[in-house]
C-alpha cells in the first residue's frame, strides 16, 4: 500500500511495488532530442563521431590525424574484405605511434600481427579495437553491427 | 576765363618740353630718365654708358654658348647616368618589397617540414619495401618535430644539414609561443572537455593550455572518493584508483607524453595540444586578443577559453587562527591537498572536518572508514541540520547523517565554528552552541570561490549574485572569449542564470565551449548531472537545481541489495557515474507480474522532485536509483507542470521490474 506524509514543504510518498508497476499516466515525451542524445561511435548518418568518449585520446592525441585517416579508411572501405585497402593508412598510424612508446605501449608483435591480418584482408571491425596499443573501447552502434 | 586757363596750361607744357630737350642735349648720359627726373643736377662720375654695361655683363649674342662635340655622345652620357639611377631605385624597391612580403607572410621560404617530406617520398621510392624505410622515416619525422638530437640528423646527406639550417633550434624558441590558435587558460576538467571537442571538430588545431599546477590535467572526484578506498599504497602514490570492479585507472586524463612541447606547437603540421605548467595568466585583452602572463610574457590568440575553476574557501575563524592551527588545517582542492591530508591522517589520532556539503561529507565517510582500521577519530561539524543540508530535504538529510555516523564519524550538526585555538599540541575547535572538539588536524570544506582574478584587470563582467564570469547561453563572455566550468555564470535557457560546481558540469560546459570555439554557436542545452556516494549504502545522482530551500515531492521504495552505488558500478564497469548514463533506458509502460508488498518506510531508494514557485520541476534527485538519468533529463525538460508527480515517478521504475523481467526472460 502506498501512503503519503508531509514534512513542512516537503511531501513524501512511500509507494508499494504493486502501485508503482501500474502504467504511468504521465504524458512526458521520453524520446531524447538530437541535442541531448549522446551518440555512440557511429552517428545516425553513418559518419564517425570523433567526439565519442569511447575513443579515449586516440582521435585527439599526437597520432590523432593518422588514427582518423586509418579508421575512416576502414569505416568507409568498399573493398572486399573490408579494410584490405587501408594497409598504408594503418602503417602510417603505426609509425606515428612508434614515436610515442609511453603513450601507445608497444605491443609490437600484436600490432604487426594485426597488420598482417589486415594485409591478408581478414579483418573485421572488432579487430580494429585491438590495433592501437592502448586498446580503446570502440563501441559500434547497433545499426553498425547488424 | 576758360580760354585763358587753357592757354596758360599750354604755355606751361611747352616751356617744360623745351627744358627737357635742352637738358638731354647737355648730359648725353645713359641714365637719361634719371637725369630728366632729377632736373638740372649733374650725373655722378661712376655712372657708365649702357653699351659698356652690356659688354661687361656679357649680355649679348656674342656671349651665347656655342655647341661643341657630338650631340649623340653627350646625350648618351646623360642617359647612362639616369639609367643608373633608375636601376638603383628599382633594386632598392625590390628589396623592400620582398622584405615586406616575407614579413607579412605572403611569401613563404622553403619550410623544413616540406623539405623532409620530399625526402621521405624519395626514400620510400628508392628503397621500395616500406618496412625497411620505416626507421629512416621515423628518424626524419622526429627531425621534423625538432625533438631529435642534432647528431641523429647529421648521419644523413648534406641536405639534412641544409634543412637543419632553416629549422629553428629548440633552444632558440621561446618557452611561451607568441601566438596560440586556441588558448585554454586553466588545466582542469573543463579544459580537458574543451580540447577534446576542439580536436574532434578541427583535427589539426594547435591548442595551448596554460595551467598553474605543475601536473597534467586530472579529474578531482576520486580525490574525495575512490582514492581513499584503495588499499594499495603504491597505486595511491601514483594517483591511481581502483574502480569497484577492480579495474585500475589514473586520475590523469592523459599521460604527459600526450602533450606537445609549447615551443614547437606552432611548427607542428598536424597541430597538437601543448601544455604550459606552472604559469599564470594575469590579464586578457579581448579586443586585442592578447594575454599577459605573471612571468612577463605576452601572447596573442585566435580563440580563448577561461577555465580557471575555483579555490577553496576558508572560514575567518580558521584563517585568522594561531599559526600552529593554520599549520594543521587543510583546505581541500587539489592533488597536493589530497597528499597532505593523506599524510596527516596517517599520523593523527583525530581529525575534524568543518562543513557538511559534498566534499565535507564524502571526506568524512572516507576518513571514517579509514578510522575503523587505524583508530582515527573523525568529527564533522556544520551549521545545517544534517549532512548535505543545503541539497537534501531535511528528513532525508537527517537520515543521511545517521548513515554517515554508521561509517564511524561523530557528526555534530547545528554547530557553527566560533573559535580555534592551540593547546597542548592539539587544535581545539569551539562552536557557538558551546561544543568543542580536540583534534590533531582540521579540514575546511566550506565551499569554493570561483577564480575571477582575471576579471578586473581584463574588464570582464562578474555575476553579482552567483559569482563567476558572466557569460551568455553560448558561454561567451566577449567575442572569441569563452568561460567554462566552475568559473562560468552562464544563462541556462531552461533554468535561468546559474553557476554550477560539479565535475560533470566542467566536462559538459568545457565541451560546449570547445565546440563553440570551432564555430558551433550552440547554447547550453544538455543539462549536466552530479553524483555522490556516502558510504556503501547511500549513493545519489541529480540533475537541475537541487536546493533544499525548494518544495519537494518524493516517491520512495524499499532499498534492496542491488540499489547500492557499489552494485551499479560493478554492473556497468564504469568508474565515473556520469559515464554510465548511456546505458539508461526508459521504463516499460506495461503491467509486470504481481510482487511482494512494501515492508519498509526507509528512505532507501526513490526519486525526489524539486519544484519552483510555479510548480514546475526544476531539479531531480535519484536516490540510490541508478542508470535513470536520461529519463530524469526528459522530465526536467518537460517540467511536468500539470502532471501528478506520483505518476511521473512510475516512469523511473524504482522497483527495477524491467531488469527483473529481462533477467527472467534470459533464464
Amino acid at each position: 500500500m502506498s501512503y503519503c506524509k508531509e514534512e513542512g514543504k516537503d511531501q513524501v510518498i512511500f509507494a508499494s511495488k504493486d502501485d508503482m508497476v501500474l502504467p504511468s499516466k504521465a504524458i512526458i515525451n521520453l524520446e531524447e532530442d538530437e541535442e541531448d542524445q549522446q551518440p555512440g561511435l557511429i552517428l545516425a548518418n553513418g559518419d564517425i563521431n570523433w567526439d565519442c568518449p569511447c575513443l579515449g585520446g586516440m582521435a585527439t592525441g599526437p597520432c590523432g590525424t593518422e588514427f582518423r585517416s586509418a579508421f575512416s579508411c576502414f569505416h568507409y572501405s568498399q573493398a572486399e574484405p573490408k579494410g584490405s585497402d587501408c594497409y598504408d593508412a594503418f602503417l602510417t598510424m603505426q609509425q606515428c605511434m612508434g614515436q610515442y612508446p609511453e603513450l601507445y605501449p608497444p605491443a609490437k608483435e600484436q600490432v604487426s600481427e594485426e597488420l598482417d591480418q589486415l594485409a591478408s584482408a581478414s579483418a573485421t571491425e572488432d579487430d580494429l579495437a585491438q590495433i592501437p596499443g592502448e586498446t580503446p573501447q570502440l563501441q559500434t552502434s547497433e545499426e553498425e553491427k547488424s | 576765363m576758360d580760354r585763358v586757363h587753357t592757354l596758360c596750361r599750354r604755355t606751361f607744357a611747352l616751356q617744360n618740353l623745351k627744358r627737357i630737350v635742352a637738358q638731354t642735349q647737355v648730359s648725353r648720359t645713359p641714365v637719361v630718365v634719371q637725369a630728366r627726373c632729377m632736373g638740372g643736377h649733374h650725373t655722378p662720375d661712376h655712372w657708365k654708358p649702357i653699351k659698356q654695361v652690356v659688354k661687361e655683363q656679357k649680355n649679348h649674342m656674342d656671349f651665347m654658348p656655342v655647341p661643341e662635340g657630338s650631340w649623340q655622345e653627350s646625350f648618351n652620357k646623360t642617359q647612362q647616368k639616369r639609367n643608373l639611377m633608375l636601376a638603383a631605385g628599382a633594386l632598392c624597391f625590390g628589396i623592400t618589397y620582398t622584405i615586406c612580403l616575407y614579413k607579412t607572410g605572403c611569401l613563404e621560404l622553403h619550410a623544413y617540414t616540406d623539405f623532409s617530406q620530399f625526402k621521405y617520398k624519395t626514400n620510400g621510392s628508392n628503397e621500395g619495401a616500406a618496412s625497411s624505410s620505416s626507421e629512416e622515416v621515423q628518424e626524419d619525422n622526429s627531425n621534423n618535430n625538432a625533438a631529435a638530437t642534432p647528431d641523429k640528423g647529421q648521419g644523413d646527406a648534406g641536405e639534412s644539414g641544409a634543412a637543419g639550417g632553416i629549422e629553428p633550434d629548440l633552444k632558440d624558441l621561446p618557452e611561451v609561443p607568441q601566438h596560440a590558435q586556441y588558448l585554454l587558460i586553466g588545466a582542469g576538467t573543463a579544459t580537458f572537455g574543451a580540447f577534446r571537442a576542439i580536436k574532434s571538430k578541427d583535427p589539426t588545431a594547435k591548442i595551448l593550455v596554460i595551467g598553474e599546477e605543475s601536473v597534467v590535467p586530472y579529474m578531482r572526484p576520486p580525490l574525495s572518493k575512490e582514492l581513499w578506498f584503495n588499499d594499495n599504497k603504491e597505486e595511491v602514490d601514483s594517483l591511481q584508483f581502483k574502480q569497484w570492479n577492480g579495474k585500475k585507472r589514473s586520475i590523469f586524463y592523459e599521460p604527459k607524453e600526450f602533450f606537445a612541447d609549447p615551443r614547437t606547437l606552432n611548427t607542428l603540421e598536424k597541430g597538437g595540444i601543448a601544455l604550459l605548467t606552472g604559469r599564470k595568466v594575469v590579464k586578457v585583452d579581448a579586443s586585442k586578443k592578447k594575454v599577459w602572463l605573471a612571468s612577463g610574457e605576452t601572447l596573442t590568440y585566435d580563440k580563448c577559453l577561461i577555465a580557471t575553476g575555483g579555490k577553496p574557501r576558508n572560514i575567518p575563524v580558521l584563517a585568522k587562527a594561531d599559526p600552529e592551527v593554520q599549520k594543521r588545517t587543510v583546505l581541500f582542492r587539489n592533488v597536493e591537498d589530497f597528499k597532505s591530508l593523506d599524510r596527516m591522517t596517517q599520523a593523527s589520532e583525530s581529525i575534524a572536518i568543518v562543513g557538511g556539503g559534498f566534499l565535507g561529507s564524502e571526506l568524512a565517510c572516507a576518513l571514517g572508514k579509514r578510522g575503523k582500521d587505524t583508530g582515527l577519530r573523525v568529527y564533522q561539524l556544520f551549521p545545517e541540520k544534517g549532512n548535505m543540508g543545503r541539497v537534501l530535504p531535511e528528513y532525508l538529510s537527517k537520515w543521511t547523517t545517521r548513515k554517515v555516523e554508521n561509517e564511524g564519524v561523530t557528526v555534530l550538526p547545528n554547530h557553527t565554528v566560533s573559535g580555534a585555538s592551540f593547546k597542548d599540541g592539539k587544535v581545539v575547535i569551539a562552536t557557538k552552541e558551546g561544543g568543542s572538539v580536540c583534534v590533531d588536524g582540521v579540514v575546511a570544506a566550506v565551499g569554493l570561490e570561483p577564480n575571477i582574478e582575471l576579471a578586473q584587470a581584463s574588464g570582464l563582467e562578474v555575476d553579482p549574485v552567483n559569482g563567476g564570469y558572466l557569460v551568455n547561453a553560448e558561454l561567451e563572455a566577449r567575442r572569441d572569449l569563452w568561460v567554462a566550468g566552475d568559473a562560468a555564470c552562464f544563462y541556462d535557457m531552461k533554468l535561468g542564470r546559474r553557476r554550477v560546481e560539479h565535475h560533470d558540469h566542467a566536462v559538459v560546459s568545457g565541451r560546449l565551449a570547445g565546440e563553440n570555439m570551432t564555430g558551433a554557436a550552440k547554447p547550453y542545452w544538455h543539462q549536466s548531472m552530479f553524483w555522490s556516494d556516502l558510504g556503501p549504502e547511500v549513493g545519489y545522482e541529480a540533475i537541475g537545481i537541487v536546493d533544499s530551500s525548494l518544495p519537494t515531492v518524493a516517491v520512495f521504495a524499499k532499498s534492496t541489495e542491488q540499489d547500492t552505488p557499489k552494485a551499479v558500478v560493478e554492473k556497468t564497469g564504469e568508474s565515473l557515474r556520469s559515464e554510465t548514463e548511456n546505458t539508461a533506458s526508459p521504463a516499460p509502460l506495461r503491467t509486470p507480474p504481481p510482487s511482494s508488498p512494501l515492508d519498509s518506510e526507509d528512505y532507501g531508494k526513490g526519486i525526489v522532485f524539486y519544484l519552483n514557485k510555479s510548480k514546475v520541476v526544476v531539479g531531480i534527485l535519484l536516490w540510490n536509483t541508478f542508470n535513470k538519468m536520461s529519463i530524469a533529463r526528459q522530465v526536467l525538460k518537460d517540467g511536468a507542470k500539470n502532471e501528478d508527480l506520483y505518476e511521473v515517478a512510475k516512469l523511473f521504475d524504482i522497483y527495477d521490474t524491467q531488469s527483473e523481467q529481462s533477467a527472467a526472460g534470459e533464464s
